[in-house]
């Protein structure tokens, strides 16, 4: 890892986003902390409904109705010298208009409604640097046909005017991302962006987004549940579980000596191509994760720990212990980063 | 071993239709073209492949949920054969309580209208056999062992599927499609809506239980990893058609065919320092209602030559039962998964 | 975020505990109608509505045909509680009328006399009735022993107004039945077919359906209704009124009943019960019809207020009911001359109760379409 990625991008202290539920909040992420460095691939990790788009939407402030940031900052600085703190910007205004789309772009799961069936793929591309930077119509295009042809998209020129619903989807992703890339923003946050494509397409669009990286130097925000994935891509890896970060640190560390129960039995429980070889048996993870507003005491993940000790795991949360830049939560996790 | 499914020459259409104020037929999609395999009893085949492949449309062409267009299916049942794609509407209800299947949406399948008993106990007492399955409390002891078999508890019976998580939902499915206690279960891609945790439990569910009830089962999926831990042998589909077909060890470790390759090089291994030489196809799947000529991959194959183009490859045999449909199948020295990902040539050679 | 209610474990009430796990579909239903403060409103509503139609002779005070004489154009008498020397009466009381001549116009008004007081009572004995055809019987909902009470007014034969909306509810709502019920036979049938059987029926039945709903719908009515004989009895005019209005409503239906029975049909779980091995006749009524029941339920509740003001509106251009049938239409079209507008504008009050059961109607629809699926996952 470069000196580069020791410099923030993105700083997101205790950050508690909360849903309305009848009058009463209740916390669907809780106390999440990580930091981005400058060109680094962060990669948050964790079940469906564990609160990572949530915490993605968060950071540009696009929570939908119903939720909102209850506590914590987001601190985001660039090379440039710019820096502010997203929560204090609020989900509207010119600010924060401009810090989307031109400094942090995005990229979603689903590549059919993120485009608008009724204009054609380069007004919508080209759309967003008339926005953010004072370019005519013919400069805008000429940017937009150039980021195509950046994405792979074959003949630019000629996508430029056709419609989202004649693009595949591997094509309509590609095109997302040269929307989300070009007024090279310095951080991408993508949102399980292959997940709904093939895996040959997939493997297109992390060699793209691999190779763009390097080109623009930006650094990425990565939300998967495919841990194949996250060895391909990450840097550092972020793992959550029912709204809670509960271990984080370099990938080979998190992969190599998982110290969380909850990593180390997904570890265990996804199949790998070589199992026919060595006969490795899966291990599941018993249970499934809890409904966020009957969310359990104590560590979340207790009731399906195998390696529990109660009733202290049930009691109260467990310390955050860190070892070189690898955080645990969990009551044995001093202990095992020790060792 | 005997043979418990043959499936020979199937196709599936699918008519293309537009119009205004008519609508007409203007050509076909040919979900499945020409496929032939057999499956042993108790053995797992799994079928992979892109989406729109033609995986589903084949599942359900062996059940007659479609129904096909061209080709047959004989199911071997206690020494009887029975001629699946031939049946008329009666005996083709009698013969589903020996082949069922397992859907990909565990939200979608089970209707949310009914309990989970009555769920289960649907195919005992209104399938073709009903009555013959004793009375109400022998239905119920039925419907309960199978419920336990699955991981679900007597007292989860009463309720309705929504109270239910996915994982939970599916092995509702599960135990519904093994109530009539079939040979044969069709899974469709059985796991690939649920979250990585509950995967294991399902997998490990789908093994165990066909230990003990002796499954035969066609598992369609397109998680190549979770195929190669349940599978004895794999076909591999493209565009409708089989274009490899082997063990799970020669697919998986001596592939012969360039788009299993690049499917084996397209899957990322949970490794950060695995070797990656990925071999990225170019272009996207063609349109499946006009399919290239001669071999249907030749649009992004890396090794296409004029006569792909020309000439249709035909599914032949490879050496070991490998079946692989390319023109340069034994000229082409491809990676196999090991190897791809800088696996020892040693354990290549041993089991190849 | 799951949509039905969750036991709530911390307020300890009264209330019995909800299992959502174990509650049928229309228990689910109901819970979640049940939140639609205005839809059981409006069901309240629709309840006095259904009373007040089918005990018409009690609810009004006399014949609803009998005209009063001695009190012609007569405008609405208020029940009050404080007569005019400020002093509180138990019961409510109208106070008496006298004719007076207008100077100028030389018409006859009605002037109060404070003098008299006409108390009114509950369940008052009064001119006798048999209640649906049979049942004999004498007692009103309310009334006077003294003098005479025309809570709306009368018009300008001396019939009471009160009295005749309340009996035109009969007919109103029973066109609005009747019609809503022929349209949903002749929609599940057609459009039944259509999405089963599928193919060149279902492009003729959507075609035709097409066809139907792009002409526009009142000129329509005028002109199948202005077709109907006049000679023809009153009766006859009511059931071919109904016919016309359900022959045009059932487009609705049927739409929705194939376009649900393609869905469904689609559903795996309708696919899981066919490779179990389940007959036709068993996916029809286990699986199909309660997927799209409630669908099909929500429609309906729609189509009760257009046909209701499909007849007013007929009724009132004078091509529909006529008197002496009494509907609110027939009501109001005698409201619609310059003359009562002038002289009598209380002969608009029937006017309200086709507004206050439209409304009625609309709000029991919002609530049952968010009823319809409770098994939505958004
Ligand atoms: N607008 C909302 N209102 C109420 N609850 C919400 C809302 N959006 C999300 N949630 C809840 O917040 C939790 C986290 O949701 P989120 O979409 O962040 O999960 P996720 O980790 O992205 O899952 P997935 O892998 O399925 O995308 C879920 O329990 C979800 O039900
Ligand atoms: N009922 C249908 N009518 C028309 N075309 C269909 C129908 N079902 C499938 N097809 C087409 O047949 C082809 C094969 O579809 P199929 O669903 O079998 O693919 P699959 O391999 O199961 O894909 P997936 O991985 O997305 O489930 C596709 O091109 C699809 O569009
Ligand atoms: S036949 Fe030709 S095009 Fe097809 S896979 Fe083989 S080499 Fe490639
Ligand atoms: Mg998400
Ligand atoms: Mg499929």
């Amino acid at each position: 890892m470069s000196a580069l990625a020791e410099i923030p991008v993105l700083s997101v202290n205790q950050l508690s986003i909360a849903v309305d539920n009848d009058g009463t909040p209740v916390p669907i992420t809780d106390d999440v902390s990580f930091t981005i460095g400058r060109g680094e691939v962060l990669a948050l990790v964790g079940e469906s409904g564990s609160g990572k788009s949530v915490t993605a939407l968060a950071l540009m402030q696009l929570l939908g109705a119903g939720l909102r940031i209850a506590r914590g900052e987001i601190v985001f600085e660039t090379h440039d010298g710019f820096r502010t703190d997203v929560v204090r910007l609020g989900a509207k205004g010119k600010a924060i208009e401009a810090l989307r789309g031109a400094r942090m772009g995005m990229i979603f799961q689903e590549p059919m409604s993120s485009f608008s069936p009724i204009h054609t793929i380069g007004a919508q591309i080209a759309e967003v640097v008339q926005v953010h930077e004072k370019v005519g119509r013919a400069a805008a295009r000429a940017r937009a046909a150039e980021l195509l042809g950046k994405v792979g998209i074959p003949d630019p020129v000629g996508a430029l005017d056709r419609y989202p619903t004649e693009f595949s989807g591997g094509m309509r992703q590609r095109a997302m991302i040269a929307r989300a890339l070009i007024c090279k923003p310095s951080l991408l946050i993508a949102d399980e962006p292959t997940t709904a494509l093939d895996v040959t397409i997939q493997g297109q669009i992390l060699q793209l987004l691999r190779s763009l990286k390097r080109e623009f130097g930006m650094s990425i925000l990565f939300i998967t549940h495919d841990l194949g994935i996250v060895a391909q891509m990450a840097d550092r890896v972020a793992i959550m579980y029912s709204g809670r970060i509960v271990e984080s640190g370099p990938v080979r560390d998190i992969f190599r000596h998982p110290v969380h129960p909850y990593t180390r039995a997904l570890l265990d429980a996804v199949p790998r191509l070589g199992d026919i070889d060595r006969g490795r048996r899966i291990q599941p993870i018993a249970g499934a994760m809890p409904n966020i507003f009957d969310a359990p005491s104590g560590c979340r993940f207790h009731p399906r720990c195998p390696v529990r000790d109660m009733p202290r795991c049930a009691e109260k949360l467990p310390p955050r212990a860190e070892v070189e830049k690898h955080f645990v939560e969990c009551i044995h996790g001093e202990r095992e980063l020790a060792k | 071993m005997s043979a418990l499914l043959t499936v020979d020459h199937l196709s599936v259409r699918f008519p293309i239709r537009t119009g205004t104020i008519w609508s007409k037929i203007v050509g076909h999609v040919h979900a499945v073209d020409d496929v032939s395999f057999t499956i042993m009893r108790g053995e797992t085949l799994g079928v992979v492949g892109e989406s729109g492949s033609g995986k589903t449309s084949l599942g359900l062409a062996v059940l007659r949920g479609t129904e096909p267009s061209g080709g047959s299916v004989t199911l071997a049942i206690e020494g009887r054969s029975i001629p699946v794609t031939s049946l008329d509407k009666r005996d083709l209800r009698a013969a589903r309580q020996h082949m069922q299947m397992i859907f990909q949406d565990p939200y979608a399948s089970l209707n949310p209208r009914m309990t989970v008993r009555d769920i289960l106990s649907e195919p005992l007492v209104a399938g073709a056999g009903k009555g013959s399955y004793g009375s109400r409390q022998q239905i119920d002891a039925l419907v309960v062992d199978i419920a336990t078999k699955c991981g679900l508890s007597r007292d989860q019976l009463n309720r309705f599927p929504h109270a239910f998580s996915g994982g939970q939902r599916q092995r509702i499915a599960i135990a519904r499609a093994l109530v009539l206690r079939p040979a044969l279960v069709v899974c469709d891609e059985p796991i690939s809506s649920l979250d990585v945790s509950i995967q294991a439990q399902i997998l490990n569910l789908l093994a165990e239980l066909q230990q003990t009830l002796g499954l035969t089962y066609l598992f369609i999926a397109h998680d190549l990893a979770a195929v190669a831990y349940v599978c004895n042998r794999v076909a591999v589909m493209y565009l409708g058609q089989i274009v490899e077909m082997g063990t799970t060890r020669q697919v998986y470790f001596t592939p012969k065919h360039p788009y299993t390759e690049a499917l084996m090089s397209a899957v990322p291994e949970p490794d950060p320092d695995a070797e990656r030489r990925p071999i990225l196809l170019s272009g996207e799947r063609p349109d499946p209602a006009h399919p290239p000529s001669g071999c249907r991959f030749r649009t992004r194959c890396p090794y296409a030559t004029e006569t792909c183009a020309a000439l249709m490859p035909p599914l032949r045999p490879a050496g070991d039962g490998h079946l692989v449909a390319c023109h340069y199948a034994d000229d082409l020295k491809l990676r196999g998964a090991l190897e791809l990902r800088g696996g020892t040539e040693a354990a290549v050679q041993t089991n190849g | 975020m799951s949509v039905i209610d969750v036991p709530a474990a911390t307020t300890k009430s009264r209330r019995k505990i909800r299992r959502p796990d174990l509650a049928s579909q229309w228990q689910l239903m109901w819970w979640k109608f049940k939140r639609h403060r205005l839809a059981l409103f409006g069901i309240v509503v629709l309840g006095l509505f259904l009373v007040m139609a089918l005990f018409a002779e009690a609810i009004g005070i006399g014949p609803p045909g009998q005209r009063d004489t001695a009190y012609v154009a007569g405008p609405p008498m208020l029940p009050q509680l404080i007569d005019a020397e400020g002093k509180f009466h138990l019961r409510p009381f109208v106070y008496g009328v006298k004719p007076v001549r207008d100077k100028v116009s030389l018409r006859m008004t009605y002037q109060v006399d404070t003098a008299q007081i006409w108390e009114l009572g509950l369940f008052v004995k009064g001119a006798p009735y048999r209640l649906f055809g049979v049942v004999p019987g004498d007692i009103h909902l309310f009334g006077t022993d003294k003098g005479f009470i025309h809570l709306f007014g009368t018009d300008f034969t001396g019939l009471d107004i009160y009295t005749r909306s309340v009996h035109a509810t009969r007919a109103s709502l029973g066109v609005a039945v009747v019609g809503v019920l022929v349209s949903f036979i002749l929609g599940a049938a057609i459009g039944g077919a259509a999405g089963y059987f599928g193919g060149l029926l279902d492009d003729l039945v959507m075609r035709i359906i097409e066809f139907i709903r792009s002409i526009p719908t009142l000129p329509l009515w005028l002109a199948l209704a202005a077709l109907l004989p006049r000679d023809w009895s009153p009766l006859a005019t009511y059931l071919a009124i109904t016919v016309i209005l359900s022959l045009l409503g059932w487009t609705w239906l049927a739409r929705t009943v194939r376009s649900k029975l393609l869905a469904t049909r689609q559903e795996d779980f309708v696919l899981a019960a066919r490779l179990s091995g389940c007959s036709d006749t068993r996916i029809i009524t286990r699986h199909l019809l309660p997927s799209f029941l409630s669908y099909l339920i929500v429609d309906t509740s729609v189509a009760f207020p257009e046909i209701l003001l499909a007849e007013t509106s007929l009724s009132f251009l004078g091509l529909g009911l006529r008197e002496p049938v009494e509907s609110w239409g027939v009501l109001l079209f005698a409201a619609q001359s310059i003359r009562s507008i002038d002289q009598a504008p209380w002969l608009m009050i029937p006017g309200a109760f086709v507004i206050v059961a439209v409304l009625a109607f609309n709000f029991v629809g919002d609530g049952l379409r968010d009823a319809a699926d409770p098994y939505s996952r958004s």
